[in-house]
């Protein structure tokens, strides 16, 4: 429906340090009015430090149907995680 | 003498009423995030109506609760704006920044007050408000300066409240003895600062500032209009009907 506002994403960074997390999305007729209503609609509860906001029409996703070829190849291939190397004990956590 | 509690009593009934009448919106708002934007400002409000009734109970020796929910209309001090009917979705954003221009002057001199536990709870509630009017000044720009029809009903909103904008700004005896014993300012200090701040908003808005110095009086004497009955009515039924109960 072309009357409707755009959807935006919501990105929220819930403590200083880590990365900002989709929480969900909302209607907004622009950019700082989506700041201001992911503050009241997904911060209410302390939840964040700070507040991203993205167009979802902006996002280019994966094509699920695609799935096969984009992923299913790095399942085979364990060697890939680190977890064939010794650590010796007084490195500590890694 | 006027004390604190005076204060207390006049700033709580303020915010408990305006927060009643802004959580009347409750699942009634034009989307979905203004419900509830308009319910955490409900709720802010009548957090800081908690902090104030509580602090006016000690002297008078009553609870918060029994003092919101067990007086009749003649016992509260609010303003009448607070008390004013939501109308539509503009008019309720009006009120809102109306006041919120008032409430957020008033905080930010209450934190400098000679009596510690009102600057304790006007520099709680002031973090709040500045987000309340923040939100309610940008909507009236945005609505008064939109469509057609948006103005219309913005340019109505404003005439209709106009009358009841300078009660905020005209003190009693009570608000003299206050301010001389530095407790709280002498509301005819605030106008200046208001009007400058109201005047950028209401340019912004392509809104028209009304001329008429005209003012209803009374809320803060227990004077009030029709309205208050009918909204004390419904928010003090369960306690009126039940008396005592909790849940």
């Amino acid at each position: 429906m072309s009357n409707e506002w755009p959807l935006w994403e919501i990105f929220i960074r819930g403590q200083n340090g880590l990365s900002h997390r989709h929480v969900g999305s909302l209607h907004a007729p622009d950019a700082e009015m989506a700041v201001k209503n992911a503050r009241d609609v997904y911060s209410r509860r302390n939840e964040g430090v700070s507040i991203w906001v993205v167009k979802s029409a902006d996002i280019t996703a994966s094509v699920p149907g695609e799935k096969g070829p984009m992923f299913e190849p790095s399942q085979s291939k364990i060697y890939r995680h680190p977890t064939f190397y010794e650590i010796p004990d007084d490195v500590g956590h890694m | 003498m006027a004390d604190a509690a005076d204060l207390a009593l006049r700033m709580g009934d303020s915010t408990l009423i305006l927060g009643h009448r802004v959580s009347e919106w409750c699942g009634h708002a034009p989307i979905l995030e203004e419900d509830i934007a308009l319910a955490n400002i409900a709720l802010d409000l009548i957090g800081q109506a908690q902090m104030w009734l509580g602090l006016a109970g000690e002297t008078l020796g009553r609870s918060a609760d029994q003092l919101a929910f067990l007086r009749d209309a003649g016992a509260f001090r609010n303003l009448l704006i607070c008390e004013r009917p939501n109308g539509d979705f503009g008019h309720t954003l009006m009120r809102q920044c109306l006041f919120d221009g008032w409430h957020l002057a008033m905080l930010r001199r209450l934190i400098g007050s000679s009596e510690p536990r009102v600057a304790e709870i006007a520099a709680k509630a002031e973090r709040e408000v500045a987000y309340h009017f923040e939100r309610s000044s940008d909507l009236v720009i945005r609505l008064g300066d939109g469509t057609g029809e948006s103005h219309a009903r913005m340019q109505a909103a404003l005439d209709a409240l106009w009358p009841w904008v300078g009660e905020m700004f005209t003190g009693d005896a009570t608000d003299a003895e206050l301010a001389g014993a530095g407790i709280a300012p002498a509301p005819e200090s605030l106008r200046a600062e208001w009007d400058a701040t109201m005047d950028e908003v209401l340019a912004e808005s392509t809104l028209i500032r009304p001329e008429s110095d005209f003012a209803q009086l009374g809320g803060k004497q227990g004077r009030h209009t029709e309205h208050l009955g009918h909204l004390l009515a419904e928010m003090q039924f369960l306690q009126r009907a039940y008396p005592g109960a909790t849940w």
